[in-house]
């Protein structure tokens, strides 16, 4: 489900989620954002360092306009004088060129700030679907589509959080506790370590009090958890709910969850909540200690304490405590944007699929009888086979021509999915698939585009080895449609177009009426032009496929394959888009998976498996004739009718 | 809109109104600590005065323990109100949807209503937080600020006036411009990540048909898209700070250079130089807090197209409501279609079903057969009234569907859609959807009828095994199956199976079929299917075509008279099958 979070503020994940090379991510964050951005980097922290500075300098102005200017002035003015005011006009023209430069870099920092937030989000997210496109079928079978997709949106979000506040926050304070630091030395000794020290104790509150709440925030994560994913399931399910008058007893059940999510997670923004308060009061509380031993020293003379010290000393100890607080309060944040950024990383560093083919697929002509390269569309292709060894080039009529030659494969290396499995395609043949849900159909015909690889065995296609060829020039040659029909967002126009993205009008029309889907597109609201969304969820099943039939079609490929492509589709109609299917494909080859007999019937040959293995192979009558297993089904069938 | 959502806050208005008043009460400490500072300082230190320094100490202490206490109340009861107001968001919309009739739930799309039910409520629950903790925080400071700078000095005060007028006209302007921006954006943002989505599900078609290049293009531009409107939102954001610099710059040295003057001029009578420190660190404080409030609206109005798509899940009326005085019994299991028109929108005209007149008795098994789209699904959908018909009249029992009880017409007519899904939990569990009071024999009994009990039995944990969200780890043959037993529990008078055998082999279905015939005969049935050989051995069958009833009559009379039914026959002569997944068990 796409998450319309967004910016507006990513779901809590547990407050302390290990990293395990916390620093090795910050740094490769870094890197990240100063590979583009480097100079901009560079001009943000001379401008905080420049605003900071502006406004303390305006600070320690507004503390000496008494003692400087205006009490020189009242006893000037007591003293019978015309007071000169020239110097506090010079004094406050010097400080609004200090502010003056202090707007200048801060409204320079924001605005350079935000091309290296926004910037920054584009490439990463540019970067991560680039990559994520060129991983293999795997990648997809191995995680899961949430936590895919929770990267885009949460972890990316964090990112940017911490880009754009905690960073800058973090530059931006650590400035300011440095120059504090400093001063407070400078000023007095012992009482810079009475200060540290009550800092110390806000420190640990603060860290006690995200302790409790961590553990109460893990807690709501996994209500939270529960509550989604029961709401997933009911709303998904929420026409089987109104038919069995289910309301009453999912309203008691999601009540339940409900109640348990509103506990856990007033518990843990109840102690977010109260952090702010009770650090603001320690603050004021060691403002009054420190008042009480400054005071104590200053009046006792102890250590050649001034007066006028302390109360500088006492707006330093007020002016270290925020920040300090502030880098505390980020800390968090980004803890748990290294964690996103672990996630980022690590999809980042999947190993893209490989490809070390070399053959490329061309259109050809036939010249002399001799076949050559062709930059125009000829209707014929052709295999461009560079011999290094020789150092020619061969041209091979793409004929779909295909050969599996004893292929074992297995998704996982231990437990093999397919035996022995030898079949050979003659250009133009029908071959069809027939066989058990997990007997292996689809996957055959996953290894024929190589969306994964075999184990052991050869495949070939036109006499080559598959691994020779180029992967994109391979699927180019081999359409297909699966058993899960996707549609993209989008015209049906652009969805048909799909299969070739520079098809005119006329081309998809008549892709669209051979796959009779022509009839129900006219019928839509907008013809050609309705907007598919949400994966098509506003057609029939049965729609669905036929579009996406149309979509291969338009395709025009060399090879066909077909998975349990028309197993929505009434037995009548579908007839119709065979027979355009067959006219489409004659004379090229064509993979057929179904489970439907009237689909396989007419092919030129069957191959049935079972548990990974052809058990039979035959056209109709040959497996009829040799009362198999095919023939075991057939009658079958006929007993029951 | 906002109406509506408040409405929801019930149990809550307490915490509700007592975060509020927290909150005002540490502001109200807050406002004291300068003074005591001061004092502190002033009359304390400067004075030289330990007894002093340990009074105002003391004072500052107890300050701080009720600042303290305010706080916390404040930070609990807004965490109280907040979660709570989300619960009963969420709750609320749950039971709302709950009431929604077919028609209602086809309007929202699945993951709209998850993510209405899940992100939207965070949005909201913390807006609501924020605004009671911040929204009277930030103004009570700011009016409170105000007061006291006019206490102290009414024509520098004035200076605060002007400058807050005029911040606040400029921080309005940018903020509505922004906002606009952000409201542009997030629905794009949106979009992108649609895409991601389909990327990943689709990635098979993608590959396959190498449109790795293509899809990188497309996203590249979304992507870019969305650079270009934030950026321009941020920019028109970006203006914020300086304005707000500049104006408190600005306000700090005028009120030097008045205050100063005022103060020698005067010598000290009009205004003192502790006053002036005062009105310095007001100034600051007012102008802190407008920029507080203009965040706060910043945030809401990000939050406000939440509120909206809850509201309208909370505002959707249900269109199929119960009678007033609705019949509890339905008589018997016949069925009839007067004069029926069915469309699925009101507005429009396009009809689905068009002049069906249908006469059904009790315990006919009645086979429907007919193309893609030829609206087979719509005709059963009208019996046991997920849907309302347009004109005209379906009649359970002899009575018009719309008399009875919902509840009690849909215990009676038992559908299997053809859109099925099983729910997380046990496969007892889930058959007892059927009927929540069932024993396990019965259980036993009706998976028997719907021949699930074999591959049942065949599992390790037999009835009890875990049956996975949306049934994934059984095969769809399976599924289906238990489907059917489910639906059976229920003990209908009539029972309608939309394509529900599509996936099972056809012996199976075949055993299915005499099983229903034989255990069941006193129950109506209705079967859709694809294959002829589902409804051949039917009483009658209604071949559909284009949302009209092309042929009724037995599988002899329609050969001989309908021509769809023929083309359907001899598509599929040569036995009608299916090679199932679970042909092996057959």
């Amino acid at each position: 489900m796409p998450g319309p979070g967004g910016p507006r503020g990513p779901m809590p994940r547990g407050m302390k989620p290990s990293v395990k090379n916390p620093g090795k991510i910050f740094r490769r964050i870094i890197g990240f954002v100063t590979r583009n951005y480097l100079v901009h980097c560079i001009v943000v922290i001379v401008c905080i360092i420049v605003s900071v500075l502006a406004s303390v300098q305006g600070t320690w102005f507004t503390k000496n306009l008494i003692d400087q200017f205006i009490v020189p002035l009242l006893s000037q003015k007591e003293q019978g004088l015309v007071p000169d005011y020239s110097g506090l006009l010079n004094a406050i023209l010097r400080v609004a060129g200090f502010y003056g430069l202090g707007v200048i870099a801060s409204f320079t920092n924001t605005r350079v700030m935000l091309y290296i937030t926004q910037g920054t989000m584009r490439n990463l997210r540019d970067e991560l679907f680039v990559h994520m496109e060129t991983l293999p079928i795997k990648y997809f079978d191995t995680h899961s589509h949430g936590d895919i997709m929770s990267i885009y949106t949460n972890d990316v979000e964090t990112m940017r959080q911490m880009i754009s506040q905690s960073i800058p926050q973090l530059i931006n304070s650590g400035i300011t506790i440095v120059s504090v630091l400093v001063s407070m030395i400078l000023l007095n000794v012992p009482l810079t370590v009475l200060a540290l020290f009550l800092i110390g104790i806000m420190l640990f509150v603060t860290k006690k009090t995200t302790g409790l709440s961590g553990k109460f925030f893990v807690k709501q994560q996994k209500n939270l958890g529960m509550v989604n994913g029961f709401i997933e399931e009911m709303m998904a399910g929420q026409k089987v709910v109104k038919v069995f008058c289910h309301e009453k007893e999912n309203i008691e059940k999601f009540d339940e969850l409900n109640n348990e999510l509103c506990d856990s997670s007033y518990n843990a923004n109840k102690f977010v909540n109260i952090l702010g308060p009770i650090n603001a009061q320690i603050g004021n509380i060691s403002y009054v200690i420190i008042a009480i031993v400054g005071g104590a020293m200053a009046l006792n003379n102890i250590g050649g304490f001034s007066v006028g010290a302390l109360v500088s000393f006492l707006t330093y100890n007020r002016n270290l405590s925020m920040p300090i607080n502030q880098v505390s309060q980020q800390f968090n944040s980004i803890i748990m944007a290294l964690a996103g950024g672990e996630r980022i990383f690590n999809l980042l560093d999947e190993k893209p699929e490989t490809d070390e083919g070399y053959v490329t697929l061309v259109n050809a002509k036939r010249e002399m009888g001799e076949l050559t390269e062709s930059d125009k569309r000829t209707g014929l292709w052709a295999w461009k086979h560079y011999h290094k060894d020789t150092g020619t080039t061969d041209y091979v009529e793409l004929k779909g021509d295909v050969v599996f030659d004893d292929v074992d494969f297995g998704y996982n290396e231990d437990k093999l999915v397919l035996h022995n499995v030898s079949l050979y395609a003659q250009p133009g043949q029908k071959i069809a698939f027939v066989g058990s849900t997990g007997a292996g159909k689809t996957t055959i015909t996953n290894l024929i585009n190589r969306f994964y690889d075999i184990q052991d065995g050869k495949i070939r296609y036109d006499g080559i080895n598959i691994n020779k060829i180029k992967k994109g020039d391979l699927r180019r040659s081999l359409g297909i449609v699966l058993q899960d029909t996707h549609l993209f967002t989008g015209t049906v126009m652009d969805n048909i177009r799909y299969g070739k993205l520079d098809a005119t009008d006329e081309e998809v029309y008549a892709a669209a009426k051979l796959a009779n889907a022509d009839g129900f597109i006219r019928r839509l609201s907008d013809g050609y032009n309705t907007m598919l969304t949400g994966d098509g969820t506003n057609l029939s099943q049965g729609q669905r496929q036929l579009l996406a039939i149309a979509r291969a079609a338009i395709a025009d490929p060399p090879v066909l394959i077909l998975d349990e492509a028309t197993s929505s589709i009434d037995t009548r109609t579908e007839r119709i888009v065979q027979d355009g299917m067959d006219k489409l494909m004659k004379g090229r080859t064509t993979f057929v998976i179904a489970h439907r007999l009237s689909t396989v019937k007419n092919s030129d040959c069957i191959m049935v498996l079972e548990q990974g293995r052809i058990i039979e192979r035959g056209t109709h009558d040959e497996l009829l004739a040799a009362r198999g297993k095919y023939y075991q089904l057939y009658t079958g069938n006929n007993i029951a009718g | 809109m906002l109406k509506t959502l408040a409405s929801y806050i019930k149990e809550y208005k307490k915490p509700s109104i007592a975060t509020p008043v927290f909150m005002i009460l540490e502001v109200l400490m807050e406002m004291l600590i300068p003074f005591l500072f001061a004092s502190l300082i002033d009359d304390g230190v400067q004075a030289e005065n330990m007894n002093h320094i340990l009074t105002v100490g003391g004072i500052m202490v107890v300050i701080a323990a009720i600042g303290l206490y305010a706080g916390i109340m404040g930070g609990v009861c807004g965490a109280k109100a907040s979660t709570g107001f989300a619960k009963n968001l969420r709750k609320g919309m749950f039971d709302k949807i709950q009431t929604y009739a077919f028609s209602n739930i086809d309007k929202f799309s699945t993951a709209g209503l998850v993510t209405r039910l899940t992100t939207d409520v965070t949005n909201v629950q913390n807006s609501y937080q924020m605004l009671l903790r911040m929204c009277m925080r930030a103004p009570v400071s700011l009016i409170l600020a105000m007061v006291m700078s006019f206490v102290v000095n009414a024509r520098i005060a004035s200076f605060f006036m002007i400058a807050v007028v005029l911040l606040g006209c400029v921080l309005a302007l940018i903020i509505s411009k922004a906002t606009k921006y952000f409201q542009a954006a997030f629905p794009k943002y949106d979009e992108l990540n649609a895409s991601v989505q389909e990327n990943v599900s689709a990635i098979r078609v993608v590959k396959a048909y190498v449109r790795e290049d293509h899809e990188k293009k497309k996203f590249k531009a979304a992507s870019n898209g969305i650079y270009d409107i934030f950026v321009k939102a941020e920019k028109t954001v970006s203006y914020n700070n300086p304005v707000m610099q500049i104006t408190v710059y600005t306000c700090i040295l005028l009120i030097s250079w008045f205050g100063a003057k005022m103060i020698v001029g005067s010598g000290a009578t009009e205004l003192t130089t502790g006053e002036l420190t005062s009105l310095l660190s007001y100034c600051m404080n007012i102008l802190m807090n407008l920029m507080m409030v203009s965040m706060i609206f910043v945030m809401l109005s990000m939050s406000f197209a939440s509120a909206k798509r809850i509201a309208e899940v909370l505002n959707e009326e249900p269109s199929l409501v119960n009678p007033e005085n609705p019949c509890y019994e339905v008589k018997d299991g016949s069925i009839a279609f007067e004069q029926v028109d069915f469309g699925y929108s009101e507005g429009d005209d396009k009809r689905v079903l068009t002049d069906i007149n249908l006469n059904i008795r009790s315990g006919e098994t009645i086979g429907i057969i007919g193309g893609t789209g030829s609206s087979k699904s719509s005709l059963v959908n009208l019996i046991s009234r997920l849907y309302d018909v347009t004109a005209g009249s379906v009649k359970v029992g002899g009575r018009d569907v719309r008399e009875y009880d919902i509840e009690t017409l849909r215990n009676e007519v038992s559908v299997v859609l053809q859109k099925n899904v099983l729910f997380s939990g046990s496969i007892l569990e889930n058959l007892r959807w059927g009927d929540k009071d069932a024993t396990e024999e019965e259980c036993i009994r009706a998976c028997r009828l719907a021949c699930a009990d074999e591959f049942i039995e065949s599992f390790p944990d037999k009835y009890n095994t875990h049956i996975e969200q949306g049934g994934n780890n059984v095969s769809g043959g399976q599924k289906q199956r238990l489907c059917i037993a489910r639906a059976l529990l229920k003990k209908p008078k009539i029972l309608i199976l939309d394509d529900s055998t599509s996936a099972v082999d056809t012996a199976t279905d075949a055993k299915i079929r005499h099983a229903f015939a034989n255990e069941i005969p006193d129950t109506t049935k209705l079967i859709i299917a694809q294959r002829i050989s589902s409804v051949q051995h039917a009483d009658r069958i209604i071949v559909m075509d284009n949302g009209k009833i092309s042929g009724i009559g037995t599988h002899e009379e329609l050969l001989a008279s309908n021509e769809i039914y023929r083309d359907v026959y001899e598509s599929q002569t040569g036995g009608s099958g299916d090679f199932d997944e679970n042909g092996g068990e057959a």
